[in-house]
């Protein structure tokens, strides 16, 4: 079978929460059933890699301004790599760069790339804590998800547009509507890191699934995963 | 009510809470004091004849201000917060028991920093380092950097500041004071091959652009040079050179200082210790003139702080306790665990409560991966120790060498596996947790004592 190509946008820049440890998640669990897996880092300055699944992080504000204007060079080739069926997961702030744009406390604005309909304004308030959503990307199949939220941003979703799933506990996108994250189909932003894909085993196999276009993955050992998962969903 | 009746009801709280067994009156009465006299640790701080030093950095405060008593300890009397009590609360408590006829020795909390050298005025200021540590307490890494900034600006002129040359982001900050020592490791052999990936402060402070490192020695610390504005570290007032490891024992160095060179070996490893004691000697220099051959002898009779590289025996197992508690701080860790050949057995104990980080998601920036072969047999505990039994999993340790136990039972299954050195890893309520269960059985004294 052909390898899941994973594109690592600005892992030097965007990488505050952790994110490596998404990465990291999606690599083992590839090879622990033998599957092949390529991950290749993408900078500022770098052409944007053939993927499967891109991957977009959290970082600094600083680092955020830095790599803006780079990622809106490679916005154009992003958008077609979705509209051939590439994935997009992006967290934090990541996942505002996804949007319109990121409009700070003064007023200053941060423009984004505009893959999906959402833009973001600073809140006054920090939203720190542990999450729990509700999700159901397949209908039918509802999941639970759990992480940890530290943001200040209020994102609001365009009309039409699903959140990745509904908050049971947490602030999610704004703290008023009750949905947290997008949801496209090809796309996910969230603000949930923690990181997001190791108690959440599920969520990286629908990515690895998806990414190689099969149905079925070899199950794994997941007992201590779950039991991660269930303490979250407690706390 | 006068201020000497204020301290005398803060110190009788302090007298009951150790009565009570309900801790070692290291917070509670500065707490009860600074609410009835918010500028106590101003008032209390100048009546300290010596006048006072201050240490702080993400990693290595408590380390290196114990280094700093074992050097100036001989001959000098101290106040000190060696409980680790940081924050404003544990300083005015230190300051109600010390001697009026002493000097100030006070590690401080990176957070509260700011105000506690607003008040307390120190005649010397080291700033350790800057990593990034508990982002859903402290906020970014650049948020406590630019308080320090701040900070500094507003130092008396005549107070010196040293400082971690090889910390790029400390440097910034630092440098622009008048009256500074620059401390820094001199030798490109101990050097590591690459950056780690938890590195935070690779990019230039002033212009944003890649920092050029010819050396790294420990996280972002290196001896570094921004190839587009021409800053670089700075030349060293304080330096260590022929760093030599020996295993989990001791680490050897040659301090340079004031114009002399001295060998030290110090009964502690790693490079970070390196960098401790170098503060620790810097700081004794600059605030009561301590000459190298001096700080030499502090610094080869130093025992390691509460549960930094704390050896004790359980069961006849010999056994080590080492707090993590930030990606940084926790790799050095793992390389120095890794620099024993013997098969390990690991006890690893994670919680999130608040002085913890709420957010565990550091672990992930933990370079655990290479314990993959090395682990005989891992006990995970804590309020999230399933997750960190996953991260082990995830960093290559086998499934079926990993079990997750309660905080209860947790020593005793550890020391009942294995067969080589035990080393506890754990975060800071846990190691709280952990000594007060050890105490229970007669093996380390409580926290509050063994200062």
């Amino acid at each position: 079978m052909k390898p899941l190509r994973i594109a690592h946008l600005y892992p030097e820049h965007l990488n505050i929460y952790a994110d490596r440890g998404n990465i990291a998640v999606l690599t083992r669990r590839c090879a622990w059933r033998g599957l092949d897996v390529e991950v290749t880092a993408c900078g500022p300055g770098d052409a944007l890699p053939a993927a499967d699944l891109y991957y977009l992080g959290g970082g600094q504000d600083r680092d955020q301004v830095l790599i803006a204007d780079d990622l809106r060079g490679k916005g154009d080739d992003l958008r077609s790599a979705v509209d051939d069926g590439a994935l997009v997961l992006a967290v934090c702030g990541g996942y505002q760069l996804l949007g319109h744009r990121y409009r700070g406390h003064t007023g200053e604005e941060m423009r984004g790339i505009s893959l999906v309909d959402l833009e973001t304004v600073a809140g006054d308030r920090r939203m720190i804590g542990n999450v729990v959503l509700r999700c159901e990307l397949e209908p039918g199949k509802p999941e639970t998800l759990v992480g940890f939220e530290n943001h200040a941003g209020r994102t609001t979703l365009g009309p039409g547009l699903k959140p990745l799933g509904t908050v049971v506990r947490g602030g999610g996108n704004n703290g008023e509507d009750g949905g947290e994250g997008v949801y496209t189909g090809r796309v996910i932003g969230t603000y949930v890191h923690g990181p997001l894909l190791p108690k959440n085993p599920w969520l990286a196999d629908w990515l690895i699934r998806t990414g190689l276009g099969v149905d079925d993955l070899e199950p794994l050992d997941d007992g201590l995963e779950l039991e991660a998962h269930q303490v979250a969903a407690q706390l | 009510m006068l201020f000497s009746a204020k301290a005398g009801v803060a110190r009788v709280a302090a007298a009951a809470s150790r009565r009570t067994g309900r801790g070692g009156g290291t917070t509670l009465p500065g707490k009860l004091l600074l609410r009835m006299q918010p500028d106590a640790i101003s008032v209390l701080g100048r009546s300290l004849i010596g006048g006072s030093a201050v240490v702080s950095a993400t990693n290595g405060k408590t380390t290196t201000a114990k280094m700093a008593a074992a050097i100036l300890e001989p001959e000098h009397r101290l106040c000190r917060n060696g409980a680790g009590a940081n924050l404003e609360s544990g300083i005015a408590s230190a300051l109600l028991e010390g001697n009026p006829a002493a000097t100030g020795l006070f590690e401080v909390d990176e957070a509260a920093l700011p105000a506690v050298v607003g008040a307390l005025e120190p005649r010397v200021l080291v700033l350790g380092n800057l990593f990034r540590d508990q982002l859903d307490r402290y906020g970014e890494l650049e948020t406590v950097g630019a308080g320090w900034r701040r900070m500094v600006a507003g130092l008396p002129h005549d107070t010196t500041v040293v400082y971690n040359a090889d910390d790029p982001l400390v440097a910034s900050i630092a440098s622009a004071h008048p009256a500074t020592v620059a401390f820094g490791i001199d030798d490109p052999s101990a050097a590591l091959a690459a950056l780690p990936h938890a590195a935070d402060s690779k990019w230039c402070p002033g212009c944003g652009a890649r920092l050029v490192y010819d050396a790294v020695y420990l996280g972002h610390l290196g001896a570094w040079h921004c190839p587009n504005c021409d800053v670089s570290r700075a030349p060293l007032d304080a330096a260590a050179r022929s760093v030599v490891g020996h295993g989990l024992d001791a680490v050897e160095f040659r301090l340079a200082l004031a114009g002399e060179e001295v060998d030290v070996r110090l009964p502690l490893p790693g490079t970070y210790n390196v960098y401790n004691a170098l503060a620790a000697a810097a700081l004794g220099h600059s605030l009561a003139g301590v000459t190298p051959e001096r700080a030499r002898h502090g610094l080869e009779s130093f025992s390691a702080a509460f549960g930094r590289f704390e050896r004790v025996e359980i069961g006849g197992r010999k056994t080590i306790l080492l707090l993590i508690k930030n990606p940084a701080g926790a790799n050095e860790v793992v390389r120095t665990l890794c620099s024993d050949p013997q098969p390990m057995t690991l006890l690893v104990a994670l919680n999130d409560r608040i002085a913890d980080g709420r957010d565990v998601s550091w672990i992930w920036d933990v370079d655990f991966e290479p314990l993959e072969g090395r682990v005989e047999h891992a006990v995970a505990t804590g309020t999230r120790g399933a997750e960190m039994a996953m991260r082990l999993a995830y960093a290559g340790v086998p499934r079926t060498a990993i079990e997750v136990a309660p905080m209860a039972s947790a020593v005793d299954r550890a020391t009942a596996s294995g067969s080589g050195p035990l080393y506890v890893l754990t975060t800071y309520t846990a190691m709280l947790e952990l000594r007060h269960q050890l105490a229970d059985r007669g093996i380390v004294r409580p926290y509050w004592e063994a200062a």
